[in-house]
């Protein structure tokens, strides 16, 4: 039924077009190409705040085992972008944008005041806002705080386990993998630093334009809310929602029956994840060689200018040519360090692997879960037929025991059908619901995974292509100081 | 039991080192200098040529007399290159090429000789064309020749016996190779030295068979006495020359012990530079490769990711050009000159012996004032002969001098030249790819009509 297809992410065409409809009277949600300036439904939170991590600052503290640490924290600033929308616009979405959250503990701030006064006064302040900046022409101030780079994590955890059907956008990496000899493996290392502060805010950004994600009041409150951010994290106990990997890795195994289009796009995930790491292992050696190269050719400028002292008529030929080496082999560091942003962004797509194997386990657990409870259901009424038709025809210890130590009393069976039949009863209803939740899952994960799709073709190919394009502006650097350096050896 | 076998080395035609191989590839000659297919590697385990053992060398039945084929077809502009400005090439008469290694292997050493053809149109030589074969040894043997009859003339270095920082294993093809080019070069030099091409030596070299070379060989002054007069030039130099050594060549030995240094720096550096460009090139085979396995999984970006391997691999190719540039070229000369500097620190204090020599003499009359006028002439003697030297050296110097800026002029302008080509090319590969993908992007956006 489905076909074999190589990446195995195309479900069938009838399915496709039955679940856009149905999704087009539920969530606004996911829809392709956020840039589409038609889809005005598309009412993500970056569309509307500027979001951007700023900057990084050492810090030392206490941590909770009041060891002295030292960690590098970040600071985010927002600020809110008003553009020429209608002030229905903002009516109708600040609602979704601003949900009634009233965090204890909070301090006194201009967002609190914000999140906290009521609908009707949040739209105001929110037109009164506009208004001032369109006609003052100024900018809105910028709001600010600093987070390090465990909230960041507990955020995600947060995302991964509050909407386990969406492709959570991956975090950049803890410690500096991928690493060739120039760069450090160290995380206090500035560059490191530098690296991690953008990717960082490149996965706000990516929360941000989410059309599920971004409306998360976790999220937002990440971005605007410093203090106790933490403890209303806890107090949403996601942490008891979470599946344990045990669970998870068990159902992987043991489920029977799970949508094709899940199972062929762990294949993708794991392929996918282990043709990026080996690329970026290669592309971190080959970096390494082709620094070698540039730079041993800076020791010609050395030994040229040192020999043109005892020339008289090859001198300066040799001095300038030299004088060109050394540019050569200092325009190296420009060309790798763009290259490293290069290698962040097929990163990305490695640690996206990861997010959409999260989601395929979670498909999984959930099949595994409604097959067991079939099985479950199954057996409950093969007990009851039993009981009730006196039959036996699987093996029971029960049966045993009754075989050996006499009949149950008609009461006693009376009652235990009694109970199955209410067992049934309720493990129907339960597996009516298990199924519904199922599919659903099924239809808005699958949703997800096209946006996603969607996403990574049209990022990876603008990656490789913007490779193409430093290689060509390599070249043609090349291509001056050679000339250059060509001109000078012709005088000497 | 071991009768000599011909097991021919690397079938190689004389490369485009020296200016007169070239103007007969000007002249249109081309025909293949094929030997038969190389053996194993073992066979070249050759022992240290320095034992007196006659030469066994095959009678060569000259096949077609104007063998000469170029390994890699000529550009113009490197033949240009490699035109001495000294003579100009119509004024030139003797052309000699060294190819075609073979391997002899007797009972009691395996060597190997090289071809030496020569054509010339001058009238002391009794034919116009010439083809011998002649053993590293008998090069040396030249060599030392020439530096006997004109000891303050820069006489052109050999290649060495073995090569001890590796990029090349002794005797390799690799090893032959470098050898040979070194070796035509050596020739061709002296072929175009106003002085040393004249020598007699140099003549009987290149056109007596062997067996000739052998019993003319043995006519010169033995190994002890050469040994001999390597004592007293030591003695003498040792005597303080210096005090009396004219400015002018003071001036030189203070040039060339910089010189020296700095061209030994360039040739490590030089052959650092090939070692990181091949360390690169072997990464790089690998990274193209890694694409293709990842556009198997990707449907939408796969062609992108074809297209970009595509572009790694040619760009691998381009790097393993340059590399061979750079092989072919930088780095021989610049060991060459590395030979160079050794050489003309000897010519220096050669000068210097002789003036030596004068000194000495002069020195020792000076308590024996009496007897000076039966020494006069003795003494005028070695003052013309210090006079003919220190002139021979000065002009050979300047000649030099101008050779060595020629020569680092042209071979760091290829150096240059490769590296363009090198960019060049890559530039065009990622510009194509970069124009299909873009032609991509605009088809796919008309085609975007999604509902």
């Amino acid at each position: 039924m489905e076909s074999a297809e190589p990446s195995g992410c195309r479900p069938q065409e009838e399915e496709e077009e039955e679940e856009e409809e149905e999704e087009g009277e539920e969530e606004d949600g996911a829809l392709p190409a956020p840039e589409q300036p038609s889809a005005a439904m598309e009412d993500c939170l970056a569309k509307k705040m500027e979001i951007t991590v700023s900057e990084a600052e050492k810090r030392t503290g206490r941590n909770a085992m009041n060891i002295q640490e030292t960690y590098t924290a970040y600071l985010i600033e927002t600020r809110w972008v008003m553009r020429a929308q209608s002030q229905a616009y903002m009516d109708v979405h600040s609602k979704q944008i601003f949900p009634p959250s009233t965090p204890k503990n909070n301090q006194s701030s201009k967002e609190q005041i914000l999140v906290n006064e009521s609908q009707e006064d949040l739209s105001k302040v929110l037109q009164r806002r506009a208004v001032e900046s369109q006609s003052e022409g100024q900018c809105t101030p910028v709001e600010s705080l600093w987070r390090r780079y465990s909230e960041f994590e507990l955020l995600r955890n947060y995302l991964s386990v509050t909407y386990p059907h969406i492709v959570v956008p991956p975090l950049p990496e803890k410690r500096a993998d991928f690493v060739w000899h120039k760069l450090s493996a160290d995380n206090m290392d500035p560059d490191f630093v530098e690296r991690r502060r953008i990717g960082l805010e490149n996965f706000l950004l990516r929360v941000a334009s989410h059309p599920v994600l971004c409306q998360d009041k976790i999220f937002y409150a990440f971005l605007m809310q410093e203090g106790g951010w933490k403890e209303m994290v806890n107090e949403t106990g996601f942490q008891l929602k979470a599946d344990s990997r045990l669970k998870a890795l068990n159902a992987t195994f043991r489920v029977k029956n799970p949508d094709k289009r899940f199972t062929e796009l762990k294949h993708y995930s794991d392929e996918l994840q282990s043709v990026i790491s080996h690329l970026l292992r290669v592309r971190a050696r080959v970096a390494d060689r082709l620094y070698g190269v540039y730079k041993v050719h800076g020791n010609y400028g050395r030994v040229f200018s040192e020999w043109s002292a005892i020339e008289k008529e090859m001198g300066d030929g040799l001095q300038s040519a030299g004088h060109h080496m050394d540019v050569y082999a200092a325009s190296i560091d420009d060309i790798l360090e763009e290259e490293e942003h290069y290698a962040d962004q097929l990163k990305e797509y490695l640690f996206y692997a990861e997010a959409l194997r999260a989601v395929c386990r979670k498909h999984e657990l959930m099949q595994y879960d409604l097959e067991m409870a079939a099985q479950d259901l199954t057996s409950k009424k093969q007990q009851c037929e039993e009981l009730a038709t006196g039959t036996v025809r699987t093996f029971s210890l029960k049966g045993m025991t009754s075989k050996l130590f006499g009949q149950e009393t008609p009461e006693q069976r009376e009652a235990k059908i009694k109970v199955l039949e209410e067992q049934i009863q309720e493990g129907e209803e339960q597996l009516k619901s298990k199924n519904l939740e199922g599919r659903d899952f099924v239809k808005s994960a699958w949703a997800d995974i096209e946006r996603f799709k969607e996403q990574k073709n049209h990022d990876l190919k603008e990656a490789l292509i913007s490779y193409a394009v430093m290689q060509i502006s390599m070249c043609k650097k090349g291509i001056q100081v050679w000339t250059n350096a060509k001109e000078c050896f012709s005088k000497m | 039991m071991e009768t000599e076998s011909r097991v021919p080395g690397l079938a190689l035609p004389a490369g485009g080192e020296g200016p007169g191989a070239d103007s007969c590839h000007a002249a249109g000659a081309l025909g293949t200098a094929q030997g038969p297919l190389l053996a194993a590697a073992e066979v070249l385990a050759l022992d240290d040529e320095e034992d007196d053992l006659e030469v066994f060398s095959k009678d060569t039945s000259l096949t077609e007399v104007n063998s000469f084929s170029p390994s890699v077809p000529i550009s113009p502009s490197s033949m240009i290159n490699q035109y001495k400005f000294e003579d100009g090439p119509e004024l030139r008469d003797l052309f000699i090429t060294v190819d075609d290694p073979e391997s002899h292997i007797t009972a009691i050493e395996t060597f190997i000789t090289y071809r030496v053809v020569t054509k010339t149109t001058r009238g002391e030589f009794d034919s116009s064309e010439y083809e011998v074969r002649r053993r590293y040894q008998d090069f040396i043997w030249l060599k030392s020749k020439l530096e006997e009859a004109h000891p303050t003339l820069i006489i052109p270095p050999l290649p060495e016996k073995f090569i001890i920082r590796g990029m090349v294993e002794r005797f390799s093809d690799e090893f032959i190779e470098t050898r040979r080019k070194a070796l035509h070069k050596f020739l061709n030099r002296i072929a175009d030295h106003p002085t040393l091409t004249f020598n007699e030596d140099f003549k009987i070299f290149l056109t007596a068979q062997a067996w000739e070379l052998s019993s003319h060989k043995k006519q010169g002054p033995g190994l002890l006495s050469r040994m001999g007069q390597t004592v007293r030039a030591v003695a003498s130099s040792v005597r303080g020359a210096v005090k009396n050594r004219p400015e002018m060549f003071t001036e030189m030995n203070n040039y060339l012990e910089t010189f020296s240094q700095k061209i030994n720096l360039l040739d490590k550096i030089a052959h650092r530079i090939y070692k990181e460009e091949r360390d690169y090139f072997t990464e790089m085979k690998e990274y193209g490769p890694i694409h293709t396995l990842w556009s198997a999984s990707e449907e939408d970006v796969g062609d992108c990711l074809k297209g970009l391997a595509g572009c790694i691999e040619r760009c691998c190719r381009a790097t393993e050009r340059r590399m061979a540039g750079l092989a072919e070229h930088l780095l021989p000369i610049l060991h060459e000159y590395v030979l160079y500097s050794e050489i003309l620190m000897g010519v220096l204090k050669r000068r210097d012996q002789i003036q030596g020599e004068l000194d000495s003499k002069v020195d020792a009359l000076a308590n024996k004032k009496p007897e000076k006028d039966l020494f006069s002439e003795e003494i005028g003697k070695l003052e013309d002969k210090v006079e003919r030297a220190n002139n021979a050296l000065k002009a050979d110097w300047d000649r030099w001098k101008q050779n060595m800026q020629w020569d680092m002029r042209s071979t760091f302008m290829n150096v240059a030249e490769n590296n363009l080509h090198y960019y060049e090319e890559c530039l065009a590969t990622w510009e194509s790819f970069l124009a299909s993908q873009t032609v991509d992007l605009h088809v796919d956006e008309d085609s975007e009509d999604r509902p």
